[in-house]
C-alpha cells in the first residue's frame, strides 16, 4: 500500500509546483502591475461596437450525437485496460469473452455507419 | 487506518471534493459549476486512490473528466438557456432542499456511527481482493472480470449497445436537399450518361 | 471452466436467444429496405420472442448458472413468460399504430428485444449486480422508447422525464446495494441471507434496505416513487405506455419479489413494514387521484399505481399464499392490462388517435362489441366477481388475512371501493352518453388481442386451476 501511494510522489510534487506557479502569476499582477483603469477601458469591445448579443446559441443536435457515441466508444476502450494487463492469466477464454464483447459493439458501429451517422452533410 | 501523511491526504481530498460538490450547486455561473464538478471528480479520484483502487481512479479522469465534464462543459457553454432566469426560482425550493439534506445527513451520520467494521467479513467476501504487492489492482479486476463474470461483462457490452441505438434514434436526423458527393456513382459515369451532343446549326442558338 | 461455461448457457436459452436476436434483427433492419425494414423486424421480432418463449417451456431446466449468479426456477419461469407474452402482444399490436402514426421505425421492435433481455435477466438474477445490469439495460431501453416520438414535446419530456427520475432511483439502489454489500460482505442473495441469518442486524443495513426497496419501488411505480407515471404514460407514444404498463411492471415485481423473499428473508419484519406502508400508500393514491382524470392513459396510470398496490399486499403477507396470490395477480393484470390498451389503441378517428376518455361517450352505439370488451375490462378492473380480477384481489386479501394483517386487508377492499367508482364512471360515459362521433373500424391485430384478454378475464372461473397450479408451483420457489 505504502509502495503504490510512495508511487505517486513525483504526481504530488507535479501538482504542487504547478499550483505554485499558478498562483504566483494570479497574484503578481495584483502586486506589481501597473493598472490606471477607466470606463472606456473597461467597456466590452467588439470589432469596434459594443457586444451585440450573447454569446450562447442554439446549436445542431449533431454535435451531441458525434460527443456521445465518442463516449460510448471510450467506455468500451476503458474495458480494454484490465483486459491487456492479465491477458496472460485468464486464457483463450479471457480472449474470446472480449471478442464477443468488441463483436456485439463493432455490429453496433456498423448500425451507426450504415444510418449514416457517421457522415456530415 | 489511515494514519500520518495518508490521513491528511485523505482529508484534504475529501474536503476539497465536499466544498467544491457544494459549490457546483452554488456557482452562479454554470460553466463555473462544471469546472467545479470537474475539481470535485480529480478529488474523487485521490480519494480512490488512496483505497489503492488505482484503475477506478484512472478511469474516473479519463471518462469522467476527459469525457463526460467535458461534454457538460461543451453544452452549457453553448446551450441558449437563460441560466439566471432558470436558476432565479430554485431559491423558493431551498428550505425543502434543505431539509431533506439535512434528513440524508442525519442518517449518513447514523450510518457512519453503527458502522462496525468486521474483518472477518473481507475474508468471506467470494471474490476478495489480492495483496497489492502481488497483483496490481488493475490486473486482479481483469482476472476475474472476462472470466469469472463474463455474463455481466456481456450484458455491459449490451448496455452500450442501447446507449448507441439509442443516441442514434433520438438524435439523428438527415437534412433534405443535401447533396452528398457519391464517389462510386461519380467513377460510374460514362461519356454515354455525362456527355450529351448537340448539333449546332450555323448562325442559330441552341 | 468450458464445461461449467456449457451448462451455464444451457440453462441460459431464452436470454441467449433474445441476445442473439436483437442484434440479427439491428443487422437486419439497417440492411433492408427502408420502407419493408419496420414490418420485416417487427415480424422477426416477435417471432424471437415467441420462441424464447418455448424454448423455456420444452426446454428449460432449474438450476444455477454463472457461480449462483443466475438462476433458473418456477418462479422465474412463469414471471418470464408473463414478461414474454406482455412484449410480443404489445409489439403485435403496435403494428396497426406504426403505419398510420407514422412511427415505423426497426429500431422500435429492436429495442423492445433488448428492453425484455433486460426484464428477463433482471427476473433470473440471484446476484445484486446482475440485478443492477438488467434493471439498467431495460430502464435504458425503455427512456428511449418513451422519447421515440422525438418531434413530439410530450413525448420528448416524457423521456426526458423517466431519465432524471430514473437516474435518481438508479442510484439510491446502487447506495442501498453498496450498504448492503458494505455490512454483509456479499452481493449474492443466498450469501446476503446466510451473513443476515448469522449476525444481528444492524441499523445500517436496514438503510441499504431502505435504499434497495426506494430505487426497486420506482420501477414497479409504487407510492412514494410514483411521480413519472401519469406524466410518462400520458406523453409516451401509446404502444409504448402498453408496452410499459405490461411487461417491465412483471420483471420488476418479480424482483421486488426476489429480493425480499431469499436475500432479505431473515429480516421479514423490516421489510414488511415497508412494503405495507407502500402498498396502503399506492392502493390509496391510485383509488383517489384517478377520479379526476380526464386523459385516458393517465387514467391507466394511476389504476396501475393502484394495483401495484393490491399486488404487494400479497408480498407484504411474507408467505407462500401471499406470493402465490403476487404472481397471480400479475398475470391477471397483465391479461387486464393488455385489453384495455387495445381499445385504447383503437381509439381511432379518422383524423388520428384520441385519447380523452369523453370521446368515448356513446360507444356502445357505435362500436358495440369494443364497448363490452371494455366494459369487461372497467368491471375486471374495478374486482367485480366472477371476473379475473375479482379473483385476483381475493387471492392476495386472502394471504393477507392469513398473516394477520386485517388493517392492511380492510384499508385495501375500501381502496377497490373507491376505484371502482371511477371505472363505473367509465362505463356509465360510454352506455349512457350521447356518441360524439365513431372510431374507424378496429385493425385485425387489435381484434384478436381484445378477444383473447375478454375471454381470459371473463372466463378465469373455468381457466383458473392450471393458472393456479402454477403459481403454486412458483410460490414453491422460495419455499
Amino acid at each position: 500500500m505504502d509502495t503504490l501511494l510512495s508511487s505517486y510522489l513525483p504526481v504530488v510534487i507535479f501538482i504542487g509546483v504547478a499550483m505554485l506557479v499558478g498562483v504566483a502569476l494570479t497574484v503578481a499582477p495584483f502586486l506589481v502591475a501597473y493598472r490606471n483603469p477607466d470606463p472606456e477601458k473597461l467597456s466590452a469591445y467588439e470589432c469596434g461596437f459594443n457586444a451585440f448579443d450573447d454569446a450562447r446559441m442554439k446549436f445542431d443536435v449533431r454535435f451531441y450525437l458525434v460527443a456521445i457515441l465518442f463516449i460510448i466508444f471510450d467506455l468500451e476502450v476503458a474495458f480494454l485496460f484490465p483486459w491487456a494487463v492479465s491477458f496472460g492469466e485468464i486464457g483463450m477464454f479471457g480472449f474470446w469473452s472480449m471478442m464477443v464483447f468488441l463483436g456485439i459493439l463493432t455490429l453496433g458501429f456498423i448500425y451507426e455507419w450504415k444510418k449514416g451517422a457517421l457522415e456530415w452533410d | 487506518m489511515l494514519t500520518g501523511i495518508e490521513a491528511a491526504f485523505f482529508y484534504l481530498f475529501a474536503f476539497v471534493a465536499v466544498a467544491s460538490a457544494f459549490m457546483v450547486i452554488a456557482a452562479k455561473n454554470p460553466v463555473h459549476s462544471v469546472l467545479f464538478l470537474i475539481l470535485t471528480f480529480f478529488n474523487a479520484a485521490g480519494l480512490f486512490l488512496l483505497t489503492g483502487a488505482e484503475f477506478l481512479a484512472m478511469i474516473l479522469l479519463v471518462v469522467y473528466v476527459g469525457a463526460v465534464a467535458v461534454l457538460f462543459l461543451f453544452v452549457v457553454m453553448m446551450l441558449d438557456v437563460d441560466f439566471a432566469a432558470l436558476k432565479s426560482g430554485a431559491l423558493q425550493y431551498a428550505p425543502v432542499g434543505a431539509l431533506v439534506g439535512i434528513v440524508l445527513a442525519a442518517e449518513l451520520i447514523v450510518v457512519a456511527g453503527g458502522y462496525a467494521f468486521t474483518p472477518e467479513l473481507a475474508a468471506t467476501a467470494s471474490m476478495p481482493t489480492p495483496d497489492l504487492a502481488v497483483r496490481s489492482n488493475t490486473a486482479a479486476l481483469g482476472d476475474i472480470l472476462y472470466t469469472h463474470y463474463v455474463h455481466y461483462f456481456q450484458m455491459a457490452g449490451l448496455i452500450l449497445l442501447v446507449a448507441m441505438i439509442g443516441a442514434i434514434v433520438l438524435t439523428l436526423r438527415h437534412k433534405p436537399n443535401v447533396r452528398r458527393q457519391s464517389v462510386a456513382a461519380q467513377v460510374a459515369r460514362t461519356p454515354a450518361t455525362a456527355i450529351e451532343v448537340k448539333k449546332v446549326e450555323t448562325g442559330k442558338g441552341i | 471452466m468450458t464445461t461449467a461455461l456449457s451448462t451455464s448457457l444451457s440453462l441460459l436459452g431464452p436470454e441467449l436467444i433474445l441476445a442473439v436476436g436483437a442484434v440479427a434483427l439491428l443487422m437486419i433492419g439497417v440492411f433492408s429496405a427502408e420502407q419493408r425494414a419496420n414490418r420485416l423486424v417487427t415480424g422477426l421480432s416477435v417471432a424471437v420472442l415467441v420462441a424464447a418463449l418455448l424454448w423455456m417451456w420444452f426446454y428449460g431446466r432449474d438450476g444455477y448458472a454463472f457461480g449462483g449468479a443466475i438462476i433458473q426456477d418456477a418462479f422465474g419461469r412463469f414471471m418470464k413468460s408473463l414478461a414474454l407474452i406482455g412484449s410480443a402482444v404489445t409489439l403485435f399490436m403496435s403494428v396497426g399504430f406504426a403505419k398510420s402514426e407514422r412511427f415505423d421505425k426497426f429500431e422500435f421492435p429492436v429495442l423492445i428485444v433488448l428492453c425484455t433481455l433486460g426484464m428477463m435477466l433482471m427476473i433470473t438474477a440471484n446476484d445484486m449486480l446482475g440485478l443492477y445490469l438488467g434493471l439498467e439495460l431495460q430502464s435504458l431501453a425503455i427512456y428511449v422508447l418513451a422519447a421515440f416520438n422525438r418531434d413530439s414535446l410530450r413525448s420528448t419530456e416524457a423521456g426526458l422525464k423517466y431519465f432524471v427520475l430514473g437516474a435518481l432511483s438508479s442510484g439510491m439502489l446502487l447506495y442501498g446495494i453498496s450498504l448492503v454489500y458494505g455490512y454483509t460482505g456479499h452481493t449474492g442473495f443466498q450469501e446476503i441471507a446466510l451473513a443476515l441469518n448469522g449476525s444481528e442486524r444492524q441499523l445500517g443495513l436496514v438503510f441499504g434496505l431502505v435504499f434497495v426497496l426506494a430505487g426497486l419501488a420506482f420501477k414497479i411505480s409504487a407510492v412514494p416513487f410514483h411521480m413519472w407515471t401519469p406524466d410518462v404514460y400520458e406523453g409516451a407514444p401509446t404502444p409504448i405506455t402498453a408496452f410499459m404498463a405490461a411487461a417491465p411492471k412483471m420483471a420488476a415485481m418479480a424482483l421486488t419479489v426476489r429480493v425480499t423473499m431469499e436475500a432479505f428473508a431473515p429480516i421479514a419484519p423490516d421489510w414488511q413494514q415497508i412494503i405495507v406502508f407502500i402498498s396502503i400508500a399506492s392502493m390509496l393514491l391510485g383509488s383517489f387521484a384517478a377520479i379526476g382524470q380526464r386523459n385516458i392513459k393517465r387514467l391507466m396510470a394511476y389504476s396501475s399505481i393502484g394495483h401495484m398496490g393490491f399486488a404487494l399486499v400479497g408480498l407484504a403477507a411474507n408467505s407462500e399464499t401471499g406470493v402465490r396470490g403476487v404472481v397471480l395477480y400479475m398475470a391477471i393484470y397483465l391479461a387486464m392490462t393488455l385489453g384495455t390498451f387495445a381499445v385504447i389503441l383503437a381509439m381511432r378517428r379518422k383524423e388520428g388517435n384520441v385519447e380523452n376518455i369523453d370521446d368515448l361517450a356513446g360507444l356502445s352505439t357505435t362500436h358495440p362489441l369494443m364497448a363490452l370488451v371494455l366494459t369487461i375490462m372497467m368491471f375486471s378492473l374495478a374486482g367485480i366477481p366472477p371476473l379475473a380480477g375479482f379473483w385476483a384481489k381475493w387471492y392476495v386479501f386472502l394471504a393477507a388475512i392469513n398473516s394477520g394483517l386485517y388493517a392492511l386487508s380492510v384499508i385495501g377492499v375500501l381502496a377497490s371501493v373507491v376505484g371502482a367508482f371511477y371505472y363505473l364512471r367509465l362505463i356509465k360515459i360510454m352506455w349512457f352518453d350521447e356518441p360524439v362521433g365513431s372510431f374507424v373500424p378496429v385493425a385485425g391485430e387489435l381484434r384478436v388481442v381484445l378477444a383473447v384478454s375478454a375471454a381470459f378475464t371473463l372466463l378465469y372461473v373455468l381457466i383458473g386451476g392450471p393458472l393456479g397450479n402454477m403459481a403454486e408451483a412458483a410460490a414453491m420457489s422460495f419455499f
